[in-house]
Parts: structure tokens; C-alpha cells; sequence
């Protein structure tokens, strides 16, 4: 009789039973999971503060068993500034769309990294506002067409779409910023060390710590969720390519 | 041997972890759960599945809830 090893299991930070209310194929899943898998590995379910934000990502309370907070639409990360500093012994990150964490709440996520605060912030940027309709985000590429754009984003009104990785990377109190692609499994493991790095940069105190995330919103493109990720793959990866803009842990 | 186990509940029918297999095991099956999708069914008459975990690291909503490699 030959002996099993268990390959996958559901993470412990997953509440029991709990079920996720997203749409067939959409990322947010696999990126939750993610988070719940990298907190299990490190160990710190138990001093962990989450703070979510309003989106589709507001529903990470329901499915992680940590201590959450829910700020108001854009504030996770002033919130997690004042959490952090009220209790330092903590683990804070926060869990945030990019309408949230790169419209509204641009000057909270910005001068959060400006200040280096000891905390996480992970964002999915999918280019639209998944919850409320597939409007046009801050992300939106040139000449993609949502329900407030309906002949595509054009430069002359709209402007340019923000690259916040880059952005974040050039704040001098970051510590790190990575952005990670979920299109593919090679690219989920990618993710996933990608937040494991980013955990342990402020396990280790050093400063403000980002990981933007490229996912699908099936429901809002209108595509099937293995279309969308061809999408994500085609027109979404040259622009905003993966990779890991600022990590002050790395020798060269 | 290496095998896989679905939560019938847990799937929405995206049917992400077909394109997945590397041998190509999953397929969309006749049974319908609470939802209405057509469930994913594991079908391994041979013994090939490798105990991989690519279905799982792909599901969107860890429909695939274990996966051993024997």
C-alpha cells in the first residue's frame, strides 16, 4: 500500500464552512485563499488585524478567521495607520480593490507609503469597479470599453490610467512593491511569494510593504472566465508588467 | 493512488481547472447542484492524475478541497 501526501488543503485561516459569494471564475477567490495560505505559513493568524475596504473586496471578513476592520471607501490604509500605531505588536494589512485604493483613497494609500508605515496593502486591480457595475476606474486601459465609457476610455477626456506599483515604488518609506499576475499557475505561485515577502517585510519592521494584484472581473468584461484571463494576459500584462519594482531586502 | 475530492457546493461551473489538468481528467459532468451549474467531474480510469494540486491552485473558490499524491 503506498502512502498519500496531502498536495492541497483548504487553509486554517478560511472560517469553517464559510463559501465565497464572488462570481464564477473571478480572481478575488484565489487571491483570498492566497492570503489565508501565507498567514498559515507564517504563523500569525492569532496577532493578525485585517482591515478591508468597500468593493467586491469588502467581503474578506466573511471568508478569513482574523480580526478585520471595515474602513469607509478608500480609508483601509489611514485605518491600518492608526491600528498599527495603537498596537505595533499587531500584523495589519489591508485587502483593497484598485477603485478603492487608487481613486478615492489615492492620498491615504500614497502618503501612507510616503510616511512608511510598518504595514501591508494588497490591491486588485481588475481596470473597473467590479461591485457597482463595471464602471471606469482609475485603471482602466486606453480605449476599454465599461458602462461609463461606453466608446472605449479615450485620452482627450478620461486621461491616462495610473501603473500604481510604480507609483507606490517610488515613495522613499516603501520597503517593497511587487506587482503579481493571476492568469496563470506559474504566475499564482509567483503571487503567492510575492505575499509571503511582503508579510515578512513588516514582520521584520521595515517599512510599507505593496502588492498589486492583476485579476478578472468575467461579469463586468463580459467574457467567459477563460477569455477573461486571456485578456489579462494580452492587454493587461504589457502595460502593467509583473514584477518586483522596490525591495530594499534585495542585495543588488 | 493520486486523486482529487470536489465539494459539489462549493462549484460555480467556471470550469477554470479543465484547461488546467495536465492529463486532462476533469470534464463537465451531467449532475447539477443547488446553483444549477453543471458540476466538474474527476474521471481517472487509469490512474494518470498526478496529484499535481494545478486544479486546486487554479479553482477561484476551493471547489477542489484536497488533493493527495500516492
Amino acid at each position: 500500500m503506498t502512502t498519500l501526501t496531502q498536495t492541497f488543503k483548504i487553509p486554517e485561516s478560511i472560517k469553517k464552512g464559510s463559501k465565497f459569494s464572488f462570481c464564477p471564475g473571478c480572481d478575488h477567490g484565489v487571491a483570498v485563499r492566497l492570503v489565508a495560505e501565507v498567514l498559515d505559513e507564517l504563523g500569525l493568524r492569532e496577532k493578525t488585524i485585517a482591515v478591508a475596504s468597500i468593493g467586491c473586496s469588502v467581503t474578506l471578513y466573511d471568508f478569513l478567521e482574523v480580526d478585520s476592520l471595515e474602513a469607509p471607501h478608500g480609508r483601509a490604509l489611514a485605518e491600518a495607520t492608526g491600528i498599527k500605531r495603537a498596537r505595533p505588536d499587531k500584523f495589519v494589512f489591508t485587502y483593497q480593490g484598485d477603485g478603492d485604493f487608487a481613486s478615492i483613497g489615492m492620498a491615504e494609500s500614497m502618503h501612507c507609503a510616503l510616511r512608511g508605515e510598518n504595514v501591508t496593502a494588497i490591491c486588485i486591480n481588475n481596470t473597473t469597479y467590479g461591485m457597482t457595475g463595471g464602471q471606469l476606474g482609475p485603471t482602466t486601459l486606453i480605449g476599454q470599453v465599461t458602462t461609463t465609457s461606453p466608446t472605449g476610455r479615450n485620452v482627450e477626456y478620461y486621461g491616462y490610467p495610473i501603473k500604481i506599483a510604480e507609483h507606490i515604488a517610488l515613495c522613499d518609506g516603501t520597503a517593497y512593491s511587487a506587482r503579481v499576475s493571476l492568469d496563470t499557475v506559474p504566475n499564482i505561485r509567483k503571487a503567492k511569494a510575492a505575499i509571503k515577502k511582503a508579510f515578512e517585510i513588516q514582520q521584520q519592521g521595515l517599512g510599507f510593504s505593496f502588492v498589486e494584484i492583476l485579476a478578472t472581473c468575467p461579469t463586468n468584461w463580459k467574457k467567459s472566465p477563460q477569455k477573461a484571463h486571456e485578456r489579462v494576459r494580452e492587454e493587461m500584462m504589457p502595460i502593467y508588467k509583473p514584477g518586483i519594482y522596490k525591495d530594499i531586502t534585495a542585495n543588488n | 493512488m493520486s486523486h482529487i475530492v470536489i465539494d459539489k457546493e462549493r462549484c460555480k461551473g467556471c470550469y477554470l481547472c479543465i484547461e488546467e489538468c495536465p492529463k486532462k481528467l476533469l470534464k463537465v459532468g451531467k449532475d447539477v447542484n443547488s446553483l444549477g451549474v453543471h458540476l466538474v467531474e474527476f474521471d481517472d480510469p487509469n490512474h494518470e492524475c498526478l496529484g499535481c494540486a494545478m486544479c486546486a491552485t487554479r479553482c477561484p473558490d476551493m471547489a477542489i478541497t484536497e488533493v493527495y499524491k500516492g
